[in-house]
């Protein structure tokens, strides 16, 4: 009932680990999988090793997260050694890569050539690392074709640009992901960046002062960025963005999805939320007389 | 939900050892033994760290001094502000049996919490020499030291050996260095008898999402930092290996080294 398709990858169903939550290990990958996941997403993977930003890195206010992680992560080397022998795992695999120039990413790309990934997920949409992401300009209409075109050139893997929302250009960045030959848009990556200040002690608390937004709040802003893409593409969607419940993962595939990303999710449900957004979805669909995952995609544009 | 510092102020600090200090606040907070609460010095970092000490009014921590972070703490006086969140984990599942609690180092003081909710434990309290030793006059336990320059000299591994030979636990309890915490699980897998021990894994945001403190399949800042004998036969990087702030895996003595 809940099988969906992104590109040419069969999903058991439409809950995809959005990158950054968990995915540093391969053991953790397998947690989420455990949990019901349809695909996981690895933590994204920079050419050298990265500390990251110093704590704290994510707090959370009611409806919303703010994290300025900072692309912590080992480096291509020792991560292409984690995520080995993927297809242990009983779902597909998205490796996620960053870099500072088109020819970064690609690197880091080729340093994953011996990896079973099942898509490559690029985010141009980081909204807190200096020389990553929106901070680098990523996210433009050309150098989202530039880099898009990079990757597309040196792998046959189904390719996923990963957008910000933090822009009036949305769905021109999308067409020009596509143009550029990408298979899939995910949208969207963290909003912001936000601030939270310590009044007690008049300082931020982010270690990197500022950070992306996630969680419900993030949800309204994600769901029209959905809708907008998905009248301006013809690629799948994953849309990613405060999807906690199942009424949640719907209101996306209507909006235009094909498949969803939880990410914060995991904080307020706990890790087995895959298990739980499912269930949910099954029986909303049953009771409203819906049999396949293809009959809420983008139904709210008919 | 609400993951944010409350800003507390310290209130005394007393001298527990070499480099140990106790960091007393005027504070109020509910939480089982062995869970475990992040410090925040505005501006600086952030370290996780356990209560030792509480009664009505204040909470107290025992802080060993070994990075940046606390080098800073230790130059803090009273009435400076510090950000305190938690608490976070799964603690101790406390057993009405006869138990033996195990602490190496400073662990005596993440353990000591759950020895004042024990009826009478056998304790042990170990460390490297005589002014490492925390709370001697605090509990009443077989004192160790690796150099022999109090109580007996040798590890609290051997001493916790010798008392298998003549008394009989239903539960152990550990907190230490983690390559004495695989020692203790050894023994306590030959005699079967079941343990619990408290893991230390490099934790950022406390709440299992981050996923830097994995153990295995196991977020040890959720799922643990405390462990049965039951999940630990299923974790082979326990007394093994620990990831770095990037996430790589090291043996534990790179990931000490850091």
């Amino acid at each position: 009932m809940l099988k969906t398709r992104i590109s040419k990858i069969e999903l058991d169903n439409p809950t995809i680990l959005a990158s950054g939550i968990l995915g540093v290990t391969k053991d953790s990958l397998k947690r989420v999988i455990q949990n019901g996941a349809g695909a996981v997403t690895t933590k994204s993977i920079s050419k050298e090793p990265r500390k990251g930003h110093k704590s704290p890195i994510i707090l959370t206010e009611g409806d919303f997260m703010l994290n300025a992680v900072g692309i912590s992560n080992p480096g291509v080397g020792e991560a292409s050694k984690e995520f080995s022998a993927l297809k242990e795992l009983k779902a597909p695999v998205f490796g996620s890569i960053v870099g500072t120039t088109p020819e970064e990413f690609v690197e880091v790309l080729q340093g994953f050539s011996k990896n079973d990934f099942s898509a490559i997920e690029v985010p141009l949409s980081c909204p807190h690392t200096p020389g990553y992401g929106t901070m680098a300009g990523q996210g433009t209409p050309e150098a989202t074709h530039k880099i898009t075109s990079a990757i597309r050139d040196a792998t046959k893997l189904p390719l996923i640009i990963k957008l910000s929302p933090n822009t009036q250009d949305l769905s021109k960045v999308a067409k020009a992901a596509e143009e550029a030959g990408a298979d899939a848009i995910c949208a969207v990556n963290s909003l912001g960046p936000g601030m939270k200040i310590n009044i007690d002690v008049k300082k931020p608390v982010l270690g990197f002062g500022v950070g992306g937004l996630t969680g419900p709040a993030l949800r309204p802003i994600a769901v029209r960025c959905v809708f907008d893409i998905y009248k301006s593409v013809d690629i799948p969607i994953i849309g990613t963005g405060g999807v906690t419940y199942g009424r949640d993962a719907i209101e996306m595939l209507m909006a235009g999805a094909s498949a969803v990303g939880v990410g914060t999710a995991v904080y307020y449900r706990e890790v087995n939320v895959f298990k739980k957004i499912c269930d949910e979805m099954e029986s909303w669909m049953k009771e409203n007389n819906y049999t396949k995952i293809e009959q809420l995609i983008g139904a709210v544009h008919d | 939900m609400t993951e944010l510092p409350t800003i507390i102020k310290i209130k005394r600090i007393v001298d527990e050892a070499e480099d140990v200090k106790t960091f007393f606040f005027d504070y109020k907070i509910d939480f089982e033994p062995g869970q475990f609460f992040i410090l925040w010095i505005p501006g600086l970092d952030e370290k996780p760290f356990a209560i030792s000490h509480q009664n009505k009014e204040e909470i107290g921590m025992t802080i060993h001094k070994v990075g940046e972070f606390t080098k800073k703490l230790f130059l803090m006086k009273k009435g400076d502000k510090i950000g305190i969140r938690g608490p976070y984990g799964k603690g101790f599942s406390i057993k009405k049996s006869k138990s033996c609690v195990v602490g190496g180092g400073v662990g005596v003081a993440e353990l000591s919490i759950l020895i004042n909710k024990l009826k009478d434990p056998v304790i042990i309290n170990g460390a490297r020499s005589k002014n490492n030793l925390v709370f001697l006059d605090r509990f009443k336990a077989h004192i160790t030291t690796d150099d022999g320059s109090l109580g007996e000299k040798g590890f609290t591994t051997d001493v916790f050996s010798k008392l298998l030979e003549t008394e009989k636990f239903d539960v152990v309890y550990t907190c230490g260095p983690e390559i004495m915490m695989k020692k203790i699980f050894e023994i306590c897998e030959k005699h079967n008898i079941e343990l619990q021990v408290s893991m230390e894994r490099y934790m950022s945001c406390g709440f299992g999402v981050c996923g830097k403190c994995m153990c295995n399949d196991q977020i040890v800042c959720k799922d643990g930092p405390v462990f049965d004998s039951k999940k630990l036969r299923k974790m082979s990087e326990f007394g093994e290996s620990a990831r770095l702030r990037t996430g790589k895996k090291a043996t534990l003595k790179e990931y000490y080294g850091k």
